[in-house]
């Protein structure tokens, strides 16, 4: 028995260890089990380098045909399960073939690379980045192991930020004016605007903000949009005048928000909505959706 | 099936269940120092609050329970080593909360310990939490979370002398807070009438006045504020306050508010910014009461008044009454519909302020009743029975103020708003003035007052067009009638000319009062007029020949008239005792033509009008009795006058009237004076006479009536004889006193005769005086010797 355990045991245990492991930013990270671990950060044009050891288990010697380590960057759809795609794909031999009877490490390096697009675990998709070693053997199989990490890329404040401002309404039944003081938002920020009740004629029960994510693969024909609401935020209780202003304050941080991205490698887009919503006593709902811009801004 | 009310105990109970429910849990958390599920669970407690079922009253406890339990977040909110949170992340955390109401109520929790951290401007803090307080507009909600906001703030107002006090001008941003929140809870409030379900309006208007404490509350923290003073006050504070109240046009709250700030603000702020408060009363709905705001206002300002008489140079100062007169005039004017009521209620209002404030200021008074007349005079007719009560009021404050009628009566527009009565009204009226005469004993001494009075009361004097004379009545009418009559009596001036002038109006006024009043009128001025002739008897000396219209001659001439007048009516009873009662007074002033005239007429009434046999008897008898003691006639007249007198005295219808009638005359030959006239030997005609009526009488009652006639007639006749004995007259002799005793005992002791217990009595009486003056001795005793019993 023991023997046929073995039989489908890895033949060796293949760990990724990054060289500034101990100092760099960890974040947490969902696995597809469910799971959360914690993973390292990264940012564009950053050098990943580490090491790979190769430990062979007890007594065995691995036959390979060339031990690699990749760093690929992947866009993987859903609906098209299986079907990665790297935009991204660096390769370092890092053994000619040969046998490793014991513990080997291999340093590696991949300097200033580049990153355009953000690690996200989207509806629909997700970008992911991770580091692939591969052992390649003529028989048994190859024995790959996989080291995840993320990718966050920082954006300075923009340097045009006007306000959202504009006036809807219905005519000879609602008419509002609302600001949003920016279009363009970090993911810490907070929204401050006001609603401006220029006319009403309907009883209106409360007012929500909603932020919305609209997340788009695909395109032409085969485009899939995955819209979200992220966040629903009483604004407003009870049916305000002609004249009235309500004040807006809607603070980011406990939102699980993303930057905004517009047509990663022409696959896939997210984007982001402050929805703002008026129910009246019937139940009716009025609306109006602005597109927000969100970036993410180095901490300080 | 649940009715409403029940419905509503079910609701509340179960937001109770559910306040505790989540308490349970969030003092668990709290008592496990763990904010977040703290907040997760104060969050849904506060969720309870978004309830739209209940009535204001039942929310009310909702808020309690969940008032009580926020006191004990904020503890644990303010002890940072057990949360770990700083203020500020503190105040940004809450802002997470999903629903707005659960979100707010936590946000002023933190924001109060984030003004005590000071780690921000007090004012920073208070006016984020006030705008951001917005965000509720469901009137009670909204209202209630206000409420919660101004009372976590009340102690942390950046106020003068306060621990939160900033920089520069920072009261003013105290007073921003407290007035924006006023502001918004106003509208608040009275928008809780425009909305949720129609109909019921009394319901609604009742769940507001339940609410209205919390809107007023704002005003009463102001006013606690030690930085708002007058200056502040009158450039900020009121302005903005009136705004609102102004601006929400809703009469409820127009109502409440300006109550409100004329009780929470001190009286000497109301008097320097009189202007300002009263300029906003025009402006308000007409169905506010405004009169009601005024009156409390005025209340207040009296009472202020009254408190010092240091404080009364600012009234002075601020012309108070011209303004609040002035405001009164624009209210009545903006109100075109408002009742007659409410307009003279504001009046009296006025008229007591005016009183306590300016009591030295007659000028004022007369000033409101003016503006009242022109807004009577508007009216065509007033039919209100409560405005009549008003204007009664209105007109009695005068009096009991001053205590005296003649204050009033220098008032020029006092009878006019009289004329504005009613019938009724106006005399009841005119008896509380002169019943008000009569407690204060006050003398009425100048013609001019005089007439101002009797235009006050002529609803008394005269009859009034449209009156129905019928309904009046007897007693009532004699009574107030009588009132008229001691009225005149109270109207005195000891310089005869203007006394003079005073009877005259008297006079004209009483002139008119028609048949009916004259009785009781023209007595009065009969002897008002006698008394101003003794009056200038008493000071003849210094002013004969001065002034001709002063002669007594004169007064008798306008007596004469006055008593005239009573033709009309006819009463010639009263006429004739006039006549005779001014022939003595003529006789006083020596003036026998004069006397003479008033006796003839007297006579002339006797033939003439008096035709009642009783009448007759006592009109003779007051002749005689007059006429006795006339001592001004010269031979001549007085035989005419006597002889007048002794014939109508034999002309009498009964015997017996006859007879006593004719031995009264026997006086008019006696007068036992120093000059008097002594004719003993008519006076004993006169006797003889008496006694043979007398016996006529006896012979007549036998014939008739088959028994005895009246014995007493001899008696009476017998004590006659007694007294001209004793007074000397010659004639009369012992023997015929004793003559007539023995006559009378016979007469007595006939069977014919009744007996008659009176004369029985009244003859031993006289009989017993004989006795006494015999037995007496001296020159009496022996005259009466000779009359032997």
């Amino acid at each position: 028995m023991n023997f046929l355990i073995g039989a489908f045991k890895p033949a060796c245990n293949i760990s990724i260890t990054f060289s500034d492991g101990k100092s760099r930013k960890q974040v947490p990270m969902k696995k597809e089990n469910g799971k959360t671990i914690m993973v390292s950060l990264f940012q564009s044009k950053e050098s990943i380098a580490g090491k790979v050891s190769i430990e062979p288990l007890q007594g065995k010697k691995i036959e390979h045909l060339g031990v690699k380590v990749e760093l690929l960057g992947q866009i993987e759809m859903y609906f098209d399960r299986g079907n990665f795609y790297d935009f991204t794909s660096l390769v370092r031999e890092l053994d000619v073939p040969g046998d490793i009877y014991e513990r080997k490490t291999y340093p590696f390096e991949f300097s200033t690379v580049e990153m355009p697009y953000e690690t996200y675990n989207g509806a629909n998709l997700r970008l992911r980045y991770v580091l692939k070693v591969t052992v390649s053997r003529n028989y048994g199989g190859s024995i790959v192991e996989y080291q995840d990490f993320i990718v966050r890329n920082y954006s300075p404040p923009p340097s045009i930020n006007n306000s959202i401002k504009m006036e809807v309404g219905i005519e000879d039944c609602l008419h509002i004016e609302f600001e949003y003081n920016k279009s363009k938002y970090h993911l810490k920020d907070v929204i401050i605007g006001k609603i401006y009740f220029l006319l009403v004629r309907i009883k209106i029960k409360n007012m929500d903000l909603e932020i919305r994510r609209r997340e788009s693969t695909g395109s032409g024909a085969n485009t899939h949009v995955e819209t979200e609401t992220l966040a629903k935020f009483e604004l407003m209780d009870g049916a305000p005048v002609r004249g009235e202003s309500i004040p807006i304050r809607l603070f980011l941080s406990p939102y699980e928000l993303t930057p905004t991205y517009r047509n990663i490698n022409n696959k896939f887009s997210v984007k982001y909505y402050l929805n703002l919503v008026l129910v009246d006593e019937e139940d009716r709902r009025y609306f109006k959706q602005q597109e927000i811009a969100i970036y993410r801004q180095q901490d300080s | 099936m649940l009715n409403g009310t029940e419905d509503e105990e079910k609701w509340l109970a179960e937001g109770i269940a559910g306040i505790q429910h989540n308490a349970f849990y969030m003092h668990r958390a709290l008592d496990s120092n763990n904010l977040r599920e703290a907040l997760k669970y104060s969050a849904q407690m506060l969720s309870e609050l978004r309830t739209s079922k209940l009535s204001p009253h039942k929310y009310y406890e909702l808020y309690m329970r969940a008032f009580d339990e926020l006191k004990r977040l904020e503890l644990f909110f303010k002890d940072d080593s057990k949360h770990g949170v700083s203020v500020v992340d503190l105040y940004e955390l809450v802002q997470h909360a999903g629903n707005i109401l659960p979100r707010l109520y936590l946000l002023c929790t933190v924001g109060s310990i984030y003004i005590k951290s000071k780690e921000a401007p007090a004012k920073e803090v208070l006016k984020d939490l006030v705008e951001m307080c917005r965000g509720v507009q469901h009137p009670i909600r909204g209202l209630f979370l206000r409420s919660y906001l101004a009372q976590i703030s009340r102690d942390k107002l950046p106020d003068i002398g306060s621990e939160y006090e900033g920089d520069a001008d920072t009261v003013m941003d105290a007073v921003d807070f407290v007035l924006q929140n006023f502001t918004e809870m106003n509208k608040l409030w009275v928008r809780m009438q425009h909305q949720g379900p129609g109909g019921v309006r009394e319901k609604r208007e009742k769940e507001r006045s339940e609410l209205q404490d919390l809107v007023g509350k704002n005003l009463h923290v102001l006013s606690q504020i030690e930085g708002v003073d007058l200056e502040m006050y009158k450039e900020t504070v009121l302005p903005r306050v009136l705004e609102q109240v102004v601006n929400c046009k809703d009469d409820l709250a127009q109502y409440y508010l300006m109550d409100c700030i004329i009780q929470v603000f001190p009286d000497e702020y109301h008097l320097q910014t009189l202007e300002t408060l009263l300029g906003a009363c025009p402006q308000l709905q007409p169905t506010v009461d405004v009169k009601t705001v005024l009156s409390r206002l005025m209340d207040r300002l009296s009472n202020y008044a009254a408190s010092s008489a240091d404080v009364l140079p600012e009234f002075l100062q601020v012309e108070a009454f011209s303004k609040l007169s002035n405001a009164i005039g624009k209210v009545i004017e903006a109100q075109l519909d408002m009742p007659a009521v409410g307009a003279i209620t504001l009046y009296v209002s006025l008229l007591t302020f005016t009183l306590r404030v300016h009591p030295d200021r007659l000028d004022h008074v007369d000033q409101v009743l003016g503006a009242c007349v022109k807004k009577l005079s508007n009216i065509p007719k007033l039919e209100d029975s409560r405005a009549m009560k008003q204007v009664v009021a209105l007109l009695s404050a005068p009096l009991e103020k001053y205590n005296d009628i003649v204050t009033a009566l220098t008032l020029s527009n006092y009878p006019r708003v009289m004329d504005h009565l009613d019938i009724g009204t106006n005399k009841l009226m005119a008896m509380v003035i002169i019943q008000s005469i009569m407690k204060n004993n006050s003398c009425i001494s100048t013609a001019d007052k005089v007439e101002v009075l009797f235009k006050l009361i002529k609803g008394l004097i005269k009859d009034i067009d449209g009156a129905d004379v019928d309904e009046l009545e007897e007693e009532d009418f004699k009574e107030e009638q009588n009132s008229v009559a001691r009225l005149i009596h109270m109207l005195y001036n000891d310089e005869p000319e203007e006394m003079l002038k005073i009877i005259c109006i008297v006079r004209k006024h009483t002139m008119v009062g028609g048949p009916k009043r004259l009785p009781f009128t023209v007595s009065s001025l009969v002897f008002s007029a006698l008394r101003l002739l003794r009056q200038l008897q008493g000071q003849e000396g210094d002013i004969v020949g001065e002034e001709a219209s002063m002669t007594p001659n004169k007064i008798f001439q306008l007596l004469t008239q006055i008593i005239e007048s009573l033709s009309a009516v006819p009463s010639p009873e009263l006429a004739l005792r006039l006549y005779l009662q001014c022939a003595e007074a003529a006789n006083g002033c020596d003036i026998e033509h004069v006397a003479y005239e008033f006796f003839t007429q007297a006579f002339l009434l006797y033939e003439e009008e008096i035709a009642d046999s009783k009448a007759q008897v006592t009109a003779i008898h007051l002749i005689i009795g007059t006429l006795q003691r006339m001592n001004v006639f010269g031979v001549e007249n007085r035989d005419t006058l006597t002889h007048k007198a002794t014939g109508y005295s034999a002309r009498l219808l009964k015997k017996a009237d006859q007879c006593r009638a004719v031995y009264a005359c026997s006086h008019l030959f006696w007068v036992d004076d120093q000059d008097g006239i002594k004719d003993g030997e008519r006076v004993l005609l006169c006797l003889k006479r008496a006694l043979r009526i007398a016996n006529a009488a006896q012979q007549m009652a036998n014939v008739a009536r088959g028994s005895g006639g009246p014995v007493s007639l001899f008696v009476e006749i017998l004590n006659k004889y007694i007294y001209f004995f004793e007074k000397g007259n010659k004639q009369i002799t012992s023997s015929a006193i004793q003559g007539l005793i023995e006559l009378i005992n016979t007469e007595m002791q006939s069977d014919s005769t009744n007996p008659d217990s009176v004369a029985d009595a009244f003859l031993a009486s006289t009989l017993r005086y004989i006795q006494f003056q015999k037995q007496k001795g001296g020159v009496m005793g022996e005259k009466f010797e000779s009359i032997k019993l």
